[in-house]
């Protein structure tokens, strides 16, 4: 479900100007499933779903599968609008160095926001 | 062609707190019943530039509203390129109190939100009597931390740019674009610092829990307006401050998040104006 992010984030050349400081490679997993996904200065270079051997990340978000899907619907609902929501009910955990994470905070929160059905920012 | 002004006058209130000078920026619209406003954590008096704007209320209320120290116009005092912003509890009383005599509020009907509508709580439970109403803005008894609150302020993280990330989900999802990205400017325009030291209020020093109940409604009214998307001060911690104070009045507004005057102020004039009606003056 994360590869489309890709295409919709360097299709929005204000986002990906915003990002353009950023360049990481942090791990997403929705349950048991993960995705490595690699930003170079703001654009998304790859999304690549696991299994890993020993996948090398600055940080991961690790939430439930039902967590993602409600945030990644059209109008998600109290509480799963946000990432920070998702973090305020302790149901996505930052894992790892969160500096990267929180220094880009508006960038990732736009960034995973365009999976949602109209591409919508919150 | 005339200059196109809103009604919103703003001055510099030269005011003593805590022992030392201040300079505070206060704006007012209006006349008739005093409606003191209290912005948010990290924001200023625009959060109310709407009810300032709206003839339905100026035409019967004084409506006023200050930056707090550090916020805003307003200007931290001297000395505080050496200090540590922290507000307290006693500090945010002692000026809202200071402000009110200032400026002669004879028992104004107080609204606040996020930061403001605690100390609304502190103020109904301990100044009863120097309020004709209160009215609560996405006010809850206490929040615990949720995140580090030293990313808001450490030189190698933008402060702007990260406390206007930390609020911007906590805008309601029908706000309209232009006041969503104003009030999170706001947010982005606050100083070094400014923001974590208001929470130090909110999540710490202005835990009102184990006491909001002892709140008498008779002397002053109490009024609770909280937004549906605000994971801040939940819904049901609204209604569980309500839910403890006999005679409390509590509404949810849908669709409206933490910033309900400043974020989507057409829907929230829905709430806030039958409020005003029912408190009178």
């Amino acid at each position: 479900m994360f590869e489309a992010l890709k295409e919709r984030v360097n299709g929005d050349s204000a986002l990906v100007r915003r990002g353009r400081f950023l360049t990481t490679t942090f791990l997403l997993e929705s349950g048991d499933t993960g995705w490595l996904i690699s930003i170079f200065e703001g654009r998304i270079v790859s999304v690549t779903r696991g299994p890993f051997v020993m996948p090398s990340s600055s940080f991961a978000l690790r939430a439930a599968e039902t967590e993602w899907e409600r945030f990644f619907s059209a109008r998600p609902p109290p509480g799963s609008n946000d990432l920070m929501a998702l973090i305020r009910r302790r149901a996505l955990k930052v894992e790892g160095d969160p500096k990267i994470f929180m220094a880009h905070l508006r960038y990732f929160k736009e960034a995973l926001a365009k999976l949602r059905p109209a591409g919508d920012v919150q | 062609m005339s200059p196109r002004f809103e009604p919103i006058v703003g001055r510099y209130l030269h005011l003593d707190l805590f022992d030392r000078p201040h300079r505070l920026y206060v704006e007012e619209a209006g006349q008739g019943m005093p409606l003191l406003c209290l912005h948010t954590a990290g924001s200023d008096t625009r959060q109310y530039r709407a009810l300032m704007n709206d003839a339905r209320i100026t035409a019967r209320h004084r409506v006023v509203a200050f930056d707090m120290p550090w916020h805003g116009k307003s200007s931290p005092p001297a000395g505080w390129h050496n200090e540590e912003y922290r507000l307290t509890s006693a500090q945010y009383t002692t000026m809202i109190l200071s402000v009110m005599a200032a400026l002669e509020l004879e028992r104004p009907i107080l609204i606040g939100c996020s930061i403001g509508g605690r100390i609304a709580l502190h103020l109904a439970l301990e100044h009863p009597d120097r309020f004709r109403a209160i009215i609560g803005l996405q006010a809850g008894a206490h929040l615990d931390p949720y995140y580090d609150l030293d990313f808001l302020h450490r030189p190698d993280v933008h402060g702007g740019e990260i406390c206007a990330a930390i609020v911007s989900g906590l805008v309601g999802p029908d706000a309209p674009e232009q006041e969503r990205w104003e009030t999170l400017w706001h947010y982005m325009q606050g100083g070094p610092g400014v923001f974590k030291g208001d929470l130090f209020f909110y999540k710490v020093d202005g835990d009102i829990r184990g006491r909001v109940e002892k709140i008498d409604t008779n002397r002053c009214p109490l009024y609770l307006l909280s937004g549906e998307y605000d994971y801040s001060c939940t819904p049901e911690e609204t209604l569980h401050v309500a839910n403890s104070i006999p005679g409390c009045e509590a509404t949810i507004m849908r669709g409206l998040g933490h910033f309900p005057m400043s974020e989507n102020p057409e829907q929230f004039l829905k709430h806030l104006l039958p409020v005003l009606e029912r408190i009178g003056g």
